[in-house]
């Protein structure tokens, strides 16, 4: 097992397109890195910059001590997990599981050994004499996975390899492969994991560090905890937390708390939000989570007055939409304490609760509510 | 009035209505019919064939007098005499001579498209672009206009009166048609298990030979197939480059026996026709299901 560094990693393709520019990353040992954003966040471009499938550009890449760049995938020290698992066709899963073993020349005994202890792991014993093509796709996928582990790479790397599965599947896999990291840890031989997905629910649960990437850039690099009640910018507040945070325009005045006027009406937002900022009055994005959001009758005291567009029922909780202004609020109420006379159109109140609420520099996006809570 | 949608669905042990019986009727009218044309354009076509062995077995004399196919009085003699030839070798020879030119021939094109295939779908380099619409401008460039440069070029070499003309510049890729063929199959091939076995540790030779080539075997099978047939029909190659009787192939035997006969004797040279189709339509039956795999995913997926 190995660190994994990125520095200054730059991609840009023939076409002149910059897709990666110049992220920088540690991987420590034994760590489990997700990478996560939208399409076309260059997440994948980077996994498979590391993995040697792409040229880098720019920068450089180490594995341990080694500078990487210009080495072959198969000398790298990687193993790699593909989204459509990528099995060989013709091959048995047996022979597909010995196949890294048998390039490098290993003998027939020890792959044999190797691939017995790795079915057992992974529980694939029985569908060792079969084809892929016999295969459904969570066993598909871990024979993927068996293919990765039984090479004992420094570094493992997943693009995307639960998108293919149905829900519940997907669900199961995750835990079998969080489990199995656990238990390489447990056994002395930590996985450095590099793992990329655009599904967040992934990424929370499975990551011990998570990347937010968007357009080529990292945004955010943070435990889950963090990341969610910590978030460094607009984007990442945005992109993690369902449903996603309320991100609206305001103006924000500082007298004995901070005041945020939206659409001619003003509340205080607190003592506590005010001393956490770090930025002039004037337009700002206010940020709160759809949980963090009250729902009170209108025009209680320190509350936005907003009409209800939309109730969605979702069982444990309800998801209230509604508007104040030309500006779109979500709030996530628990069922018993929602009013179920509530309609569309109906007012009601928002109240803000400081101590949860995030300030965005309007221009660049920045958290500049981080006073006092940065690590 | 009723839908046919709207009409129960009745239980088998009940009789079937008037609407029902009407359906079945025409249903069936519709089919006889259909049948009874594809039968008829079908014999239409395979007749001449249907001919061809008849007559193999009919005597010289008989040959002419009725277009009916079933021989009066069977005979070998046409198999046994036509084997023999006219000239110092057996037919038997001549077979030789055409699988000496057919097995490295198909060997060779398979090995050459492949590799040229595989460079042009799976990497970049320079003047690919070009190269490629090279390759393939000679695919659309007339076989006529190339065959007087080619002789002259051979002829320089000194290659003629052997089978290195027409082994050459198939094992050098000159197939325009199989490279295209190759390429559009590859092209609908996932590259994910050729990235995957790179991550294995697979250098591009090993990738070709243990990935790719298992998984282009459809269309490998179709691309020798083609040039089995192909080459064994092929007259024009042998006549320009092959001068020695004891080299000739097949195709040039039996047209030998036309030239050097004054009465031509038609029952042997039907019958050696007949020999001559059979070798090209047991590769054909062996290999049926992989040829129609390999011809109809090369196009259509991607």
């Amino acid at each position: 097992m190995a660190e994994l560094q990125l520095k200054g990693v730059e991609k840009t393709y023939g076409n002149g397109f910059k897709a990666v520019h110049g992220i920088n990353l540690d991987v420590q040992e034994g760590e489990f890195m997700v990478l996560v954003g939208p399409s076309g966040c260059a997440k994948s471009t980077t996994l498979r910059m590391i993995a040697g499938l792409e040229t880098v550009t720019g920068g450089e890449i180490r594995i341990g001590d080694n500078v990487v760049n210009d080495l072959v995938p198969g000398k790298r020290g990687i193993a790699m997990v593909f989204q459509n698992y990528a099995l060989y066709p013709h091959m048995k899963v047996r022979r597909n599981l010995g196949f890294g073993l048998q390039l490098r020349g290993k003998p027939k005994d020890e792959i044999a050994t190797a691939t017995g202890e790795v079915s057992e792991i992974l529980e694939i014993e029985k569908l060792l004499d079969r084809l892929p093509k016999q295969l459904s796709g969570g066993q598909a996928q871990r024979v993927a996975v068996g293919r990765a582990l039984i090479k004992h790479p420094d570094v493992f790397l997943f693009d995307e390899p639960l998108s293919n599965l149905d829900a519940k599947l997907r669900a199961a896999m995750r835990v079998r492969i969080t489990d199995l990291h656990k238990r390489l840890k447990a056994e002395g031989r930590p996985a450095t994991v590099v793992y990329v997905t655009h599904d967040q629910v992934e990424a929370m649960t499975m990551g011990d560090r998570i990347c937010v990437m968007k357009d080529g850039h990292i945004m955010q690099v943070a435990d889950p905890v963090t990341l969610y009640e910590r978030p460094a910018n607009a984007f990442v507040a945005g992109f993690i937390g369902m449903p996603e945070m309320n991100l609206v325009p305001v103006v924000l005045t500082r007298g004995l708390g901070a005041q945020v006027t939206l659409d001619g009406q003003t509340i205080d937002a607190g003592d506590e939000l005010a001393r956490r900022l770090y930025c002039q009055d004037g337009p700002v994005t206010l940020g709160i989570r759809p949980q963090h959001l009250g729902v009170v009758p209108a025009g209680s005291p320190n509350s936005l007055t907003g009409t209800v567009t939309n109730i969605e029922f979702m069982g444990h909780e309800v998801n209230l939409h509604a508007k104040v202004g030309n500006a779109a609020f979500v709030a996530v109420v628990p069922s018993e304490a929602f009013d179920r006379a509530t309609q569309r159109g109906d007012k009601v109140g928002l109240t803000v609760s400081g101590g949860h609420a995030h300030v965005f520099d309007v221009s660049s996006g920045e958290n500049v509510s981080l006073r006092g809570q940065l690590n | 009035m009723a839908a046919i949608t709207d009409i129960p669905v009745r239980k088998g042990s009940e009789p079937p209505t008037a609407i029902e019986l009407k359906h079945r009727r025409k249903a069936l009218r519709s089919s006889i019919l259909r049948y009874s044309l594809l039968t008829i354009v079908g014999l239409i076509m395979i007749y001449p064939l249907i001919w061809l062995v008849g007559a193999s077995f009919k005597t010289n004399a008989e040959m002419f007098s009725s277009a009916g196919f079933w021989p009066k009085n069977p005979t070998i003699s046409g198999y046994i005499e036509g084997w023999q030839t006219s000239t110092p070798y057996t037919f038997g020879r001549f077979f030789v001579n055409t699988m000496w030119i057919i097995i490295p021939k198909t060997i060779g094109t398979a090995i050459s498209c492949t590799l040229v295939a595989y460079g042009f779908a799976r990497f970049e380099f320079p003047g690919k672009k070009f190269l490629f619409m090279t390759v393939i401008a000679t695919l659309l460039l007339p076989n006529v206009v190339t065959r007087i440069p080619q002789y002259l070029l051979f002829r320089d070499i000194g290659w003629l009166d052997s089978f290195l003309p027409l082994w050459v510049p198939s094992a050098l890729a000159g197939d325009a048609f199989f490279v295209f063929m190759v390429i559009q199959f590859l092209r609908a091939i996932p590259r994910d298990m050729e990235e995957a076995a790179r991550v294995d540790g697979a250098t591009t030779l090993q990738t070709l030979i243990y990935i790719v080539v298992p998984m282009l075997m459809p269309a490998l099978i179709s691309v020798c197939l083609f040039q089995f047939m192909w080459t064994m029909n092929d007259f024009l190659g042998p006549l320009i480059y092959i001068s020695s009787v004891e080299k000739y192939p097949v195709s040039l035997a039996l047209k030998l026996s036309i030239d050097t006969t004054e009465a031509f004797a038609w029952n042997q040279i039907l019958a050696m026709s007949v020999l001559a189709l059979a070798p090209s339509l047991i590769v054909f039956f062996m290999a049926q299901k992989y040829f129609i795999e390999g011809i109809s995913s090369g196009g259509v997926k991607g």
